[in-house]
């Protein structure tokens, strides 16, 4: 079969996103305004590594969290992924951040020296999820 | 809508020699913080740890238990 069948868009455009954003964050609300004390732990989180990452909002269809933890099979939000790969939810990117663990998965230096880094970010263009790409 | 009582019990059943602390963090009965300790965890990452305790309340997450936040260590 070469005809790739795309019985849910949404969850494919989903699964896009996580492989074109080195660092993804699924979250309620948006960095500047979370609508929820764990999204916005996570993104403290990953503010403070300085690493700049994409965020998409997951309030504005159900179906984002239906199909989000259909693929990433993870109950709560938020959800980070690095390198396509799922890394976890607020306890554990709170946890790897206090260990210095996060900084290591997503290649930042960790404190001490803390450089903001270059700012190259990936294309503004995917529409459906209305993803957010930010420098830290 | 369960309580922390019920939590503790079902997460002690579930995980194997598992000692659970659960707290309701609002006091609203429907957003609770785990601290679970079990050997059971040894050799697993912290996704697949967190994930043992959550799937004790597959469902639930999301309705009747709005918020669950885990902790996990081996003895």
């Amino acid at each position: 079969m070469s005809e790739q069948q795309t019985e849910n868009p949404l969850r494919d455009a989903i699964a896009e996103a996580i492989r074109d954003n080195q660092v993804i964050l699924f979250m309620k609300g948006t960095p500047e305004m979370p609508a929820c004390g764990f999204s916005m732990r996570t993104v403290q989180a990953l503010q403070a590594t300085g690493a700049p990452f994409a965020a998409v909002d997951i309030l504005p269809d159900p179906r984002i969290r239906q199909e989000l933890s259909a693929l990433s099979n993870w109950p709560t939000i938020p959800q980070l992924f690095v390198g396509g790969e799922f890394l976890g939810g607020c306890d554990i990117v709170t946890e790897m951040y206090e260990s210095g663990e996060l900084h290591e998965a997503l290649g930042v230096e960790p404190p001490a020296g803390a450089d903001p880094g270059p700012g190259e970010t990936a294309d503004p263009g995917s529409a459906p999820l209305g993803i957010e790409n930010r420098l830290g | 809508m369960p309580t922390t009582d019920e939590i503790k019990q079902r997460i002690e059943s579930a995980i194997p020699d598992a000692t659970a602390e659960v707290e309701d963090w609002t006091g609203g009965g429907d957003h609770f913080r785990a601290t679970v300790v079990s050997p059971a965890f040894a050799g697993l990452s912290r996704i697949q740890q967190h994930k043992l305790v959550m799937d004790v309340f597959a469902g639930e997450i999301g309705g009747s238990i709005h918020a669950f936040s885990v902790k996990t260590q081996t003895p």
